[in-house]
């Protein structure tokens, strides 16, 4: 019952911060769920946000099924995933409810024009903490930036590069028994 | 058919067939409104500018806001559980699954490569994101030069919290944020404007 509550309020916390995008949600996902609590590893948050991406629903959302499910089975993940949404629930039907033009009131512009920039560099430190485990051997790395350049310069859907991925690690590791040892 | 019930059933569909985050949802928000007529054009973008100047999930924002719109709080609640119903019905087979399959070899291996193509689309989301904010990409087609469509401001804060970042590893990423919304309310009062 404790790990429920504390699954659901971690949870909330990570959704009523998580400002732009699911993308955003790392750096407190990675302080709460993989520092402190040790709730998965970093090589686990990479394999949920690789299957969140080729899955439907939000990687936010996803993500969180995913810990709740682990930590507390069926029930954890629905306690968990309902807290990452409760925090936008509440706020967005106070805003709807009693604010005509948020986007106008003036400081909330300010403010975002300084969250942004911050959330970039928070973003920027999650992303080099969570991939350098991922990026093992020459293999990956290439792999890596090749996603990187495709998807900068092409429209193929995410789904595509991790399900290629996957059968590109099955060949490369399968294919190479030097590697397979490994 | 019931409001609420329709709204559950719409927003169902929408979680079920959007695949790649909360922005995946917009075309499907696009048909929904021709659809329905719960919500305009106009009304879906200022949707959009609300959700993403708040916290939370994007998809998950825009789901409570037209169900909000829609119907009060009950349809905001509706709407938002017809949206993550089924991510967590799938998500819950792949947890079997993987959990199943977990000294699978092969499984192990599709990780090795799947873990790499989430390396490099996590880079590129960060790319994309820093682009959007740092880049003032009207400014340049307006006829400005490259520099002059830099957010120089922007630029230096993200420097400088990064910095941050890495000295003060023990902060919570919240102080940061909260730290970031005071620097930007601070420099507009500063310079004026």
């Amino acid at each position: 019952m404790k790990e429920l509550l504390q699954l659901f309020l971690i949870f909330a916390k990570i959704g009523g911060f998580t400002f732009g995008g699911g993308l955003a949600m790392l750096p407190i996902l990675e302080r709460e769920v993989v520092q402190k609590r040790k709730w998965a590893s970093e090589e686990e948050m990479m394999d949920y946000y690789a299957i969140g991406q080729c899955t439907p629903g939000i990687i936010a959302v996803n993500t969180a099924t995913f810990i709740g499910n682990k930590r507390k089975g069926i029930l954890g993940g629905i306690v968990a995933t309902l807290g990452v949404v409760t925090p936008s629930v509440i706020i967005i039907s106070l805003i709807a409810a009693f604010i005509q033009n948020f986007q106008d009131v003036q400081w909330v512009q300010w403010a975002f024009s300084g969250i942004r920039p911050t959330v970039i560099a928070l973003i920027l430190n999650a992303t080099i903490k969570i991939t350098k485990k991922s990026l093992v051997d020459v293999w990956t790395v290439l792999l890596a930036l090749a996603v990187f350049f495709l998807s900068a310069f092409t429209n193929i859907t995410p789904a595509l590069f991790v399900l290629g991925a996957g059968v590109l690690g099955i060949f490369l590791k399968g294919g190479n028994p030097r590697a397979a040892a490994a | 058919m019931p409001l609420l019930l329709e709204l559950f059933l719409r927003f169902f569909y929408v979680g079920l067939f959007s695949v790649g985050g909360g922005l995946a949802t917009l075309p499907f928000l696009q048909k929904m409104g021709e659809a329905t007529g719960w919500f305009s054009a106009t009304q879906l973008s200022d949707m959009v500018a609300v959700s993403e100047s708040t916290p939370g999930p994007l998809g998950i924002n825009m789901a409570t806001y037209v169900g909000f719109q829609t119907a009060g709080v009950p349809g905001a609640i509706l709407a938002v559980l017809g949206e993550i119903a089924p991510a967590l019905v799938i998500i819950f087979i792949l947890s079997r699954f993987l959990l199943k399959f977990r000294n699978s070899k092969y499984v192990a291996w599709a990780f090795y490569g799947l873990r790499a193509a989430s390396a490099g689309l996590i880079a590129m989301s960060c790319m994309s994101v820093a682009v959007l904010a740092l880049f003032d990409k009207a400014a340049l087609l307006d006829g400005g030069t490259f520099f002059s469509a830099l957010n120089y401001w922007g630029i230096v804060l993200t420097a400088v919290i990064f910095v941050g970042l890495r000295i003060f590893k023990k902060v919570h990423p919240i102080v940061f944020i909260a730290i970031g919304a005071a620097a930007g309310i601070g420099f507009h009062l500063l310079i004026g404007g």
